[in-house]
């Protein structure tokens, strides 16, 4: 998706997010004053809501969490040439595989349930995936439709099991029951407590650390190894992959497991780390939050670490804000998120130009 | 002297640092068929898009029938009389022949009398200049000599009085050239004006009348076509004595390496790419496979490589038998591990990822080695090594593994591409269109390498569409037209004459 | 047999904004711009005609309002993805997420009920057309079905019509699918491939705009959050599903408005056989379908060629 540029590496890497982030906040920025509120006291508002207290830093760190696995997701797919959109459904789906091993087996310690259900959001999430790559490598059907159209089944499905099969007997609201506690993932400040550290409740939770261990384990597989080098070659080159012998429908296929495995971490996250029971709306759009950390991560690990921060960030400081603010709603974040995804993922090449002939100039000098 | 068509003075184009056009000045008279010609890259087709309004010349002026003008875009082009033919046919697949000749040039918002008016006027320029083409014909179904008569329809019927013709031969057989010619002559019977753009001397001998010579962006001669020979102009084109011939010492030949026998390959449409092919190779020995692109070498370099499978027909590799080979892997890697190298034709689609580093393409095709692994990781610091290695040994330059591939030059890509198939040892090497797109030095470079090759007892088939470098190499050439070998020649008896008639399917 | 025009009834009125959201992909998609920002557009034009039409108590403001948000929504994918030959489909995704953020901030913001915008008076609305043996026809079933909508249906009948004879017999239409075959053959023929493509770009916003028009000036009556649920990407899964060419697009649009239509019927009754369906299943139909064709297993769709690749001037 890059073009050769004649800007230095860093510029590309670093000043040309950032003015694109910039720019997108400079639009959300205007209509904060169209609808009559002064932009700048809402980003002071935000950031304080985000970081200027242990509560909200605690949020803050709990959606970044969701939105690494998402970002990663994504970054997966992308690395094999392949943008997938569905990251929202398979989410969802590995939320059920998670509900399932914790609605049949939540008698067992935590220590048999945990990593019982880990496994099935992967699996689940995989197996969503999994058809939409088949049907790309296999029968050229493109991956961008088909994943589109696998999150809206998805969705009927999952409405239909929770509202026919899987709510809780006598309940009106379509959520399963309260899972046992052995199956839930220890809360940040839990696991402090037994430190002796205090610190405010939040769902905040173990699988923090499973995301940062997955962006590590991410860079290592991508660019470090045999199967990232040929997941990399495809994406990038798919006739050089057939000319250096590699299986490209085998890797396609795999790279969308893989991609929707770590999409179905993410469900990890919110149903075993802070809602402990699924309902139907838990996927809450952090599929597609998944998109724009992506692309705003340039789909490598550190990028995306820094740029789930600042989405988690961007959520929790946007709830604060809409308590302060009621005109400033949580659609006004979608409306930012949105305005990201068009500046860092569409309109990346937007200051190229301008930075280059600015490069020239000072080179000149 | 005759009226003036078309006259440049000083025209000039930078493409950043690249001065691909320098100070280029000619006329063309009307009524002449005008030849230019020089190498891949000396900046023709630069020209002739300044011509067509694809780039704006930086300076200088262009004159058409003796007033200046400025052509902004290729509807100025046309607005102005000039027709382009591409190299690449600029035709929608999926149009009939009308409806790709009525394209841009309408009459009206609705269609139906446009289709008619063309209809008529098709039927006109048929009669004059022998045009046929089934105008309800679908494009993509149209073999390639008809295309490009549809390509030459569409600009007459724009009203072109000069004609412009991108390498217009270089995928036509000897006769489809012939009958071009002939299209051509009346054309400037009729007083059209025809620019030719090519590479091949007996061409421009044949047909024009006058010759711009170009050369790394410069014209280095204008010249009346009676008064020069064949000799003259490659020297004017080239910038030096040609001489292409190797030391070659006499072929040592070893056992059969590959036996290809009845090779097909048949398309989806049921075309026949490859019908019937057989040949051997042997040990210490090159093959060369000459013949005009698109004649079934390509299909040919792919069954042999594994990146495709024959119809029919049987290949044996030190006597293993490749078509029915089972393996668990893509056929191509099972291949490369049997001991054949491939160099592909494509280099830049297919050689190699542009957007990788020199030291990452260094293991393309051989990333399965377990010398690279370390555990479930690669060894970086071996790979840098081995890419370092292949810089040393082959001169690549800029000497730097970390810079990624598509920011070097062709002739050094190649390098790479070169140094890590000869350096899996292969008994087998397939090498397709090795100095296409090459700078001089590098192409001496690569022969020297292949002659090598050849000389340590190696099997190596090389396609190459350009004849002089095939009769260098080659101790056998094989020549295939219409996806079938319609002549096999020891290299010393071969004349270019000879194997250009064998191309054209001619004995 | 009442029942079977009470469906045909729903199906029409269901498949009127598809279809014109479906054709407004087939402009976009035929000129060789990916268009998954249907459902933005028409969203942006129903907060638009909500709002106009309230404001100045006319459907027709509000309808014209409607396409220029349309329109304006398709010139911003435009410059993205023809000005600045930015990806697409990321355009796509990200238009539509900035529509669905942006509307409920305004409407907040504008009428302080909570993201919607207010119930709009009859006399801001379409109503069914006033036929002149009005009660003859409400009094039928058969004819009530056909005769009784309102005059946007009968203006998207019309659409049809025209915009199949645009494609396929029109100078422009030659243009249209030239451009997204071969821009390289169109530029070469003297055509210029971007205005063609943001010419495109505008008639799918205009088209978005009528859909999204209707959607609040004849059915809900006011702006609701997301109220365009999926059916922008339902439009793209029946163009699809028609293999980019309108009567079948248009067919498609029936046959998904249909499965929409018998659901409701179908709630909680008891089929032969097979007992009672989940509606959840019914729903996913025409995505399951779409699905199917895509994998090729009912015919094959092929795109327009050149779908989806930025038009970048070559020698």
């Amino acid at each position: 998706m890059s073009q050769p540029s004649n800007l230095p590496r860093w510029a590309t890497l670093w000043l040309m997010p950032v003015l694109n982030l910039f720019a997108a906040l400079l639009v959300s920025g205007l209509v904060i004053t169209l609808i009559g509120e002064d932009p700048v006291e809402c980003l002071q508002l935000m950031i304080n809501g985000a970081f200027g207290y242990p509560e909200g830093i605690g949020y803050t760190l709990f959606y970044t969490t969701s939105f690494i696995f998402t970002g990663l997701a994504v970054a997966a797919a992308f690395h094999a040439g392949l943008f997938n959109i569905g990251g929202e459904g398979q989410m969802y789906l590995a939320g059920l595989g998670v509900t399932l091993v914790c609605l049949g087996l939540d008698f067992l310690p935590g220590w048999v349930v945990i990593p019982l259900a880990l496994l099935a959001s992967m699996v689940f999430g995989a197996a969503w995936a999994f058809i939409p790559g088949y049907l790309q490598a296999k029968r050229g059907s493109h991956i961008v439709v088909t994943t589109i159209m696998f999150n809206f089944i998805a969705s009927a499905l999952m409405t239909w099991l929770l509202v026919d099969k899987l709510i809780m007997p006598g309940s009106q609201t379509p959520a399963t029951r309260l899972f046992a506690e052995s199956a839930w993932i220890p809360m940040l400040h839990e696991l402090a407590a037994n430190l002796g550290v205090e610190l405010p409740q939040t769902p905040l939770n173990a699988t923090f650390f499973l995301a940062l261990l997955a962006l590590v384990l991410f860079y290592l597989m991508v660019w470090r190894s045999h199967w990232g080098y040929t997941l990399r070659t495809v994406g990038l080159n798919e006739k050089a992959a057939r000319y250096a012998g590699m299986p490209v429908s085998k890797v396609i296929i795999v790279a969308m497991c893989f991609s929707g495995a770590l999409a179905g971490l993410a469900a990890v996250n919110e149903l075993l780390g802070s809602t402990h029971r699924m309902n139907l709306a838990f996927t809450n759009g952090i599929g597609f939050v998944g998109i724009a950390v992506a692309l705003m991560g340039r789909n490598h690990p550190f990028g995306i670490l820094l740029s789930a921060l600042l989405f988690g960030a961007l959520t929790q400081g946007g709830l604060d804000l809409s308590f302060e603010k009621p005109a400033i709603t949580h659609e006004m974040i979608i409306l930012t998120q949105g305005l990201i995804i068009l500046f860092c993922g569409a309109l990346e090449n937007l200051f190229q130009t301008p930075l280059a002939l600015a490069f020239k100039q000072m080179t000149k000098r | 002297m005759a009226e003036l068509a078309i006259e440049l003075t000083g025209v000039n184009k930078y493409f950043g640092e690249v001065h691909a056009n320098k100070n280029i000045s000619f006329a063309v008279a009307k009524g002449s068929i005008h030849g230019i010609i020089g190498e891949n890259g000396a900046g023709k087709s630069t020209l002739m898009s300044i011509l067509y309004g694809y780039y704006q010349a930086d300076s200088g002026s262009i004159r058409l029938n003796g007033q200046e003008v400025r052509i902004r875009n290729s509807h100025d082009a046309i607005a102005r009389g000039i027709g382009m033919v591409h190299q690449h046919f600029m035709l929608v697949d999926t149009f009939t022949v009308l409806e790709n000749i009525v394209l841009g040039a309408e009459q009206g918002v609705a269609l139906k009398q446009s289709l008619q008016a063309a209809r008529d006027h098709l039927a006109a320029l048929n009669r004059d200049y022998g045009l046929q083409v089934d105008p309800d014909a679908i494009v993509g179904e149209l073999g390639v000599g008809e295309q490009q008569r549809v390509e030459i329809l569409k600009a007459l019927y724009r009203g072109a009085d000069v004609l412009i013709l991108d390498e217009p031969t270089a995928v036509l057989t000897p006769q489809e050239a012939d009958d071009l010619f002939r299209i051509l002559r009346l054309l400037k019977a009729q007083g059209k004006t025809v620019l030719l753009i090519t590479h091949k001397l007996r061409e421009v001998l044949d047909i024009t009348d006058a010759v711009t010579v170009m050369r790394a962006g410069e014209i280095v001669g204008n010249v009346v076509t009676a008064d020069v020979g064949k000799e003259d102009l490659a020297d004017l084109m080239v910038g030096r004595k040609v001489n292409l011939q190797l030391d070659k010492a006499p072929a040592r030949l070893g056992k059969t390496v590959l036996q290809v026998s009845n090779l097909s390959l048949t398309d989806a449409r049921g075309v026949k790419l490859l019908d019937d092919v057989s040949f051997e190779l042997h040990a210490g020995e090159i093959v060369g496979i000459a013949g005009v692109s698109g004649n079934g070498q390509s299909e040919l370099l792919e069954i042999l490589s594994g990146m495709r499978e024959a119809s029919a027909g049987s290949v044996r590799y030190n006597g293993t038998e490749l078509t029915t080979l089972q393996t668990r892997e893509p056929k191509a890697a099972a291949y490369r591990r049997l001991g054949i190298a491939h160099v592909p034709e494509d280099r830049s689609r297919e050689g190699l990822v542009k957007d990788f580093s020199t030291f990452e393409n260094a293991i393309l095709g051989y990333h399965d080695d377990p010398a690279i692994q370390r555990g479930l990781l690669f060894n970086r610091k071996a790979i840098i090594e081995r890419c370092r290695r292949f810089i040393s040994e082959f001169d690549v330059r800029p000497a730097n593994a970390f810079r990624r591939s598509g920011l070097f030059s062709g002739g050094n890509q190649q390098k790479v591409i070169l140094a890590r198939e000869i350096d899996s040892d292969p008994q087998l090497m397939l090498i397709g269109q090795p100095t296409r797109g090459v700078d001089i030095g590098a192409i001496e470079f690569i022969h020297k390498r292949l002659m090598a090759l050849r000389n340590a007892g190696k099997a190596l088939l090389l396609v190459s569409v350009e004849l002089d470098e095939i009769l260098a190499l080659s101790d056998r050439i094989i020549v295939m037209n219409a996806g079938r070998v319609s002549g096999e020649l020891p290299a010393a008896q071969a004349t270019a004459t000879e194997l250009g008639l064998l191309m054209g399917g001619h004995k | 047999m009442d029942s079977f025009f009470s469906v045909l009834d729903a199906t029409i009125r269901v498949a009127t904004p598809l279809v014109l959201a479906a054709l407004a992909g087939l402009f976009s998609e035929r000129s060789g711009i990916v268009d998954l920002a249907l459902e933005g557009k028409m969203l942006a034009a129903a907060f638009a005609a909500a709002c106009v039409a309230y404001m100045m108590q006319s459907p027709w403001a509000g309808l014209a309002a409607g396409m220029v948000a349309g329109v304006m929504v398709a010139l911003l994918h435009g410059i993205v993805s023809i000005g600045y030959n930015g990806n697409q489909l990321i355009s796509g995704v990200a238009l539509n997420m900035m529509v669905s953020g942006l509307t409920p901030v305004l409407a907040l913001a504008w009428y302080q009920q909570g993201g919607r915008t207010p119930t709009l008076d009859d006399a801001a609305r379409f109503r069914s057309v006033e036929l002149p043996f009005a009660d003859a026809i409400a009094a039928s079933a058969p004819l009530k079905a056909l005769f009784g909508h309102n005059i946007l249906v009968y203006l998207a009948v019309l659409v049809i019509v025209v915009v199949s004879w645009v494609v396929y017999k029109s100078r422009f239409g030659l243009r249209l699918r030239a451009v997204g075959e071969n821009p390289h053959a169109a530029d070469a023929a003297g055509i210029n491939v971007k205005l063609v493509r943001y010419l495109a770009q505008s008639i799918s916003g205009a088209l978005c705009g009528v859909a999204g028009a209707y959607l609040v000036l004849a059915q809900t009556g006011a702006f609701i959050q997301d109220m365009t649920a999926g059916k922008g990407y339902l439009a793209l899964a029946a163009l699809i599903f028609g293999k980019w060419r309108p009567w079948a697009a248009v067919s498609g649009c029936l046959l998904f408005a249909f499965t929409d239509a018998i659901q409701i019927r179908l709630q909680g009754s008891e089929l032969p056989l097979i007992g009672s369906i989940p509606d959840a299943f019914i729903q996913a139909i025409p995505y399951v379908l779409t699905v199917v064709l895509l994998a090729g297993f009912m015919g094959r769709a092929v795109a327009p060629k050149a779908i989806g690749v930025p038009f970048v001037k070559s020698r």
